[in-house]
């Protein structure tokens, strides 16, 4: 029996290094003023306005990304598993998938430049064949809808990846007991099929939102620090206290733990829910 | 039925549209160093660039450490709980997840702030104890990949009936566990390696933030201040997530593959 613990200690020991005790750091700093005192004074200065801004347009643009992501994501998984392609088309999507799932950062800022930015291939072509000046219209890649359209480029196979296994748990008899007891497609959609779906398909959602909540470097390539989101602030605010006060740092930290915590959370619990269903 | 099957090839459609032309976009951008012309120059100058040698070859090394830390670390923990310690369950899952819960950006933040110079542990005091860290928060990010995919391989094996033979037959546990064990969830753990080295390679956060010369903030450099070395990085780190993910698939086949397994 010793011997079993031995094999959890370092597993442990390793946790509590670099996971547990660095957060909990930040939280109990988040609580602290410079002298060491119990404060609630950094948690009551993040309603500053350049703060609530931040917090604003990170919430705004997760929140639209993991919608439009988790929307798009479930017309092409349902498209896939039970939409009457060709066999092929499956594999070849789940493959793309996980490739694109994890083609984020650095580089997929560098692809939607290419793509989107003012010499983009996309903009030339609006431009010269369509007569579409894309810049005319205020769009900008550094802002709300580019980052949104960039960060899709990752939520929506997130979404195809997790919720295919989902749709697979739809069974057909249950399709044909519907249809047979006089069910419309509607009908079998609002009673049979979301009742049983409905925890994945939120649960995923909110999965993507704190994936995109927490997510730096995209962003970063992108924008620089030109948008103000509670990431890009918390990078300056690491590198060089651009808030001048190291403890208002870790209140802006105990927020984003707050809010991805939240909302993974509830992700974990939604699975768990989900997995009664589908077998 | 003719009309959803319409439905399905439009979302299918839209979708393509989506994720291949921003791959195609950088692709023709990465081709237009020389004015006029289609050529490879970008790659060409990125290629030579020793700086783009140091830091794959840096990140490279640091993804290596990170697999093995993360196999030591993840092996003997998942197997103990699945054979002699089911009640931790819930505990050891619940930390594997915890890296998906806090953002990086968060714990490297804590790094800094534990292992500074005047600390019990000051790993960033030295170039190499931060390369140590920077290797340590690279396994926090893979470990929920790694424990999930050493988890599900020794869910396909018989562990107990293994134990028991190796144990009859006189066997240690490092023998059991490396000799025994680990070629049994062999396919399993590369899965688990190929993502992370795909999760390590790009990363941007933690290396910048630790100040060490990774391959993630060469990226960001090159995009800060060059126009057509950016989309042949894209490309190239394209080319390597999509090999990874192409690895993956390889092992995970072949392990199906198996008769009798």
């Amino acid at each position: 029996m010793p011997l079993a613990w031995l094999g959890v200690v370092p597993f442990m020991v390793f946790a509590v290094l670099f996971m547990l005790l660095p957060t909990a750091y930040l939280v109990v700093g988040a609580f602290q003023d410079t002298a060491g005192n119990f404060t609630l004074s950094n948690i009551s200065r993040l309603s500053e306005p350049n703060i609530v801004n931040a917090y604003a347009i990170s919430l705004k643009i997760s929140a639209a990304s993991a919608l439009i992501g988790g929307f798009l994501g479930f017309f092409l998984a349902y498209a896939a598993v039970s939409g009457g392609l060709p066999a092929w088309i499956r594999p070849t999507l789940m493959t793309f998938s996980g490739v694109a799932s994890n083609f984020a950062g650095i580089p997929l800022a560098f692809a939607f430049l290419a793509t989107l930015g003012r010499t983009g291939l996309v903009t030339w072509f609006l431009a010269t064949y369509c007569g579409f000046n894309l810049y005319a219209t205020g769009f900008n890649l550094l802002s709300f809808w580019g980052l949104t359209i960039t960060y899709l480029y990752f939520q929506i196979p997130l979404m195809v990846l997790i919720l295919a296994p989902a749709l697979d748990g739809l069974k057909k008899e249950w399709r044909e007991a519907s249809s047979i007891l006089g069910a419309s497609s509607w009908q079998y959609w609002r009673h049979v099929a979301l009742p049983v779906l409905w925890p994945s398909i939120l649960g995923t959602t909110l999965l993507l939102f704190a994936n995109a909540f927490g997510a730096v470097a995209t962003a970063y390539a992108l924008t620089g620090s030109s948008l103000n989101i509670v990431t890009i602030l918390l990078y300056a605010q690491i590198r060089g206290d651009v808030l001048h006060d190291p403890h208002l740092g870790y209140a802006l930290a105990l927020g984003m733990i707050v809010i991805t915590g939240l909302s993974n959370g509830a992700y974990l619990w939604l699975r768990a829910r989900s997995e009664r269903w589908l077998r | 039925m003719k009309e959803s099957r319409f439905g399905s090839w439009l979302a299918l459609a839209i979708g393509t549209l989506y994720f291949v032309i921003p791959l195609i976009s950088t692709l023709e951008f990465s081709l237009r160093m020389k004015r006029g012309e289609y050529s490879l120059e970008a790659y060409r100058v990125v290629l030579r660039d020793p700086r783009f040698q140091d830091s794959f070859l840096y990140s490279t090394t640091l993804a290596v450490l990170t697999i093995i830390i993360g196999v030591l670390l993840v092996l003997p923990t998942a197997y103990v709980v699945r054979l002699k310690l089911p009640r931790l369950r819930p505990i050891v899952e619940f930390i594997t997840l915890l890296p998906l819960v806090v953002p990086p950006i968060i714990i490297v933040f804590g790094y800094l702030r534990i292992y500074n110079t005047s600390s019990f542990l000051p790993l960033t005091a030295s170039a190499r104890s931060t390369d140590l860290l920077l290797t340590f928060g690279y396994v926090t990010l893979a470990l929920p990949y790694m424990y999930r995919s050493v988890d599900t391989g020794l869910r396909s094996i018989d562990v107990r009936t293994l134990t028991e033979a190796a144990e009859s037959l006189g066997a240690g546990w490092f023998t059991i566990l490396f000799r025994v064990i680990l070629p049994n969830v062999r396919s399993a753990i590369l899965s688990g390696a190929f993502l992370t080295f795909a999760i390590v390679i790009g990363e941007f956060v933690f290396a910048s933030l630790l100040n060490r010369p990774a391959f993630g903030p060469y990226l960001q450099l090159i995009g800060a201040n060059r126009a057509y070395e950016p989309a042949a990085l894209a490309v190239i780190a394209f080319i390597v997530t999509w090999a990874c993910m192409g690895l993956i698939q390889l092992f995970g086949r072949a392990r199906t593959a198996r008769p009798g397994s």
